[in-house]
């Protein structure tokens, strides 16, 4: 398997424009495409580009496989600047899957997921191999898809394709301009999940574009906002984004709800998550009540021999001689998987009208609780501490 | 009023005819085509020169065609070139607009794939932009087979040795079975084109929705059943 390789952007502009247009480009009176772009996407991270439409996301991109040749500026993928390699080489080496998928009508399925194998030269028997092992790869039966032509295909089966195809020759870079926007939100959700899966597996640089905040929070592990005239507006994490927006722009571009979004970006066990007073039937009732009572949340917890939750005893219900029983437990929280969203955990509560959730682990033991109180504090104390620590990736508003 | 004994006693000259038609015509529709489709190139590549040579194609499409043929008499005399010429121009207009319209309609996406995924300038053309605007040009294949047929049939006026089934349009004005032969034998022969064409450009494009939607109608699925969502 290829290893990923770093892509570096330093000061790369674009300015559209004929021939005789140069000089005016030279004297910086035509307006940027793309405005002194600077920034570096590790190997093996996936570095979302984001901005409202016409900001120069594209071009930014089309400039790293030299679609589009940048005014000034470099780019290195690898240490090795782009412009300095044959171009046909590069490209072949960059998977590309373009915002309208562009396959190619007239070959079917597995002619198109070989394209680059077989512009590289691979043998036929190889080349085949290696699209069905794609194709199933995304989650496409080789033996069901491979001979259909793309005139065959459903929206979200089509883009599939085009990132099986953008894969084939296992290119250490892949670029990736809206692969999931002509499909419908239910199946871009499983598209996100599904390269998010395969991610973890590949280990790809991945430069992909999106106008969808949500996406570029989901799907990065970097993100590059970026602004109309092609201004970098930020490059961060997306948490930092969202807790710390580098300016007004930032701020609206993420919505006001930047809060909420940030608490779908933490799970319920990164938090110091509430140790509630727990016992099982049969346990000695008025040794609970004692813990209970001493508690500063004096409920009990009633859970069974694998210390899965049954329900919860109020205070005033726990008897103070016999054995606890399962009748006893009167009411149930949500129950809410360690790896549920803060997000989703403060919907359930609210669905709920509770106070604390339960968080259990996969085999749906107690792990702890999870209060709405804990998780306004986390917001709170994450926010300010990405505005103290004003890191040198914020970059200033002009 | 036909005279069916006058058919029966000239069959192979009929059929001679018949051959000779095909000859004049296939040679017209080859050549047009060889330099249409350098002009057609040339169009799609250096797009200021698709208005100039679209539009001498056209002028030329308008002379009548009897004015045409004669004009070429006094210069080369008479020869296959004196048919062939008139012929071969006027496939032009037909040609190069539907080998243009061809390369055309090839998406700019998949060009954009094609590109970025490291095609070179011939390799895309030949694997990408050729196959992709081979129904477009078929279907001017198939106009121009349907309208040269036609001029051939004209070309009986420049005498016995041309014409193929219009030599017997010309040969004997008041004779009405001779003429009608003519006739039918030219219809005939412009309907089999557009027919065999017509073949030729589904055959052509397995590829294409509508050919995929024939096919399943036949094997009885419908289209739907087959593109279902993912
Ligand atoms: N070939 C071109 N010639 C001239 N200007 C161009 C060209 N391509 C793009 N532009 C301009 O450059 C700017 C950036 O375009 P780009 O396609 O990179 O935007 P984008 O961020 O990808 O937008 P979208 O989200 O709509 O796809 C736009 O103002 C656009 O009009
Ligand atoms: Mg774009």
């Amino acid at each position: 398997m290829a290893t990923a390789e770093s892509v570096v952007f330093e000061h790369v502009t674009k300015r559209y424009g004929v021939a005789e247009a140069r000089r005016e480009a030279a004297a910086g009176r035509l307006p940027a495409a793309v405005d002194d772009l600077s920034f570096e996407v590790p190997a093996g991270r996936i570095c979302v580009l984001v901005g409202p439409s016409g900001c120069g996301k594209t071009t930014s991109l089309k400039m790293v496989n030299r679609l589009i040749e940048p005014t000034s500026g470099r780019i290195l993928i690898g240490g090795e600047d782009v412009a300095t390699r044959d171009v046909i080489a590069l490209r072949r080496s960059i998977g590309y899957v373009i915002q309208q998928v562009g396959l190619f009508p007239h070959q079917t399925v597995g002619e198109n997921v070989e394209t680059v194998t077989r512009l590289l030269g691979w043998a036929p028997e190889r080349r085949r191999a290696r699209s069905d092992e794609l194709l199933e790869l995304v989650g496409l039966d080789p033996s069901r898809y491979a001979t259909r032509y793309p005139s065959q295909l459903s929206g979200g089966e089509r883009q599939r394709v085009g990132v099986a195809r953008a894969l084939a020759a296992d290119p250490p870079v892949l670029l990736m301009d809206e692969p999931f926007g002509a499909v419908d939100p239910i199946v871009r959700e499983r598209l996100q999940n599904e390269l998010l899966h395969l991610q973890d597996q590949l280990a790809k640089t991945i430069l992909f574009v999106t106008h969808d905040i949500d996406e570029a929070i989901k799907m990065g592990d970097l993100v590059a906002v970026m602004q109309a005239g092609g201004h970098l507006a930020q490059f961060a994490p997306p948490a930092e984004i969202l807790a710390n927006p580098a300016s007004d722009f930032v701020a609206r571009f993420v919505g006001a709800d930047r809060g909420l979004k940030r608490l779908a970006l933490t799970r319920v066990n990164e938090l110091d998550l509430m140790a509630p007073v727990t016992a099982s039937p049969g346990e000695d009732a008025a040794e609970a009540r004692r813990r209970a009572l001493a508690d500063p949340f004096p409920w009990l917890l009633l859970v069974d021999a694998m210390r899965r939750p049954l329900g919860w005893v109020e205070e005033a219900d726990i008897p103070t001689s016999g054995n606890l029983t399962e009748e006893l437990a009167s009411a149930m929280s949500p129950l809410l998987d360690r790896r549920t969203t803060l997000k989703d955990a403060l919907a359930r509560l609210i669905e709920a009208e509770v106070q604390a959730g339960v968080v259990t682990d996969a085999r749906g033991a107690v792990i702890g609780l999870v209060t709405a109180e804990m998780i306004f504090d986390w917001s709170r104390r994450t926010a300010e501490e990405a505005r103290a620590s004003e890191g040198p990736t914020r970059e200033t508003a002009s | 009023m036909i005279d069916w004994g006058w058919i029966a006693d000239h069959v192979p000259a009929i059929l001679g005819r018949a051959v000779q038609h095909l000859e004049f015509a296939a040679i017209a529709l080859v050549v047009g085509f060889a330099i249409s489709f350098g002009l057609a190139l040339l169009s799609v590549r250096y797009r200021p020169a698709y208005p100039v040579v679209a539009g001498l194609a056209g002028i030329l499409f308008t002379i009548p065609s009897l004015a045409l043929y004669s004009s070429f008499v006094p210069v080369i005399g008479l020869s296959l070139l004196t048919v062939e010429i008139p012929l071969v121009l006027y496939t032009l207009v037909i040609y190069v607009r539907n080998i243009v319209a061809g390369f055309d309609s090839v998406p700019a996406e998949v060009l954009e794939a094609a590109d970025g995924m490291g095609y070179t300038r011939m390799q895309r053309l030949r694997a990408v932009e050729l196959p992709l605007a081979v129904p477009l040009m078929v279907a001017g294949l198939r106009v121009a087979s349907v309208s040269t047929i036609g001029l051939v049939t004209i070309s009986g006026i420049l005498g016995s040795s041309f014409g193929g089934f219009g030599f017997f349009i010309f040969e004997r004005p008041n004779f009405a079975t001779e003429i009608l032969v003519g006739a039918v034998g030219s219809i005939a022969l412009a309907l089999l084109a557009d027919a065999l064409f017509g073949v030729l450009q589904r055959r052509l494009t397995p590829w294409s929705r509508l050919n995929v939607e024939l096919e399943m109608a036949k094997t009885g699925r419908s289209a739907a059943q087959a593109t279902a969502a993912v």
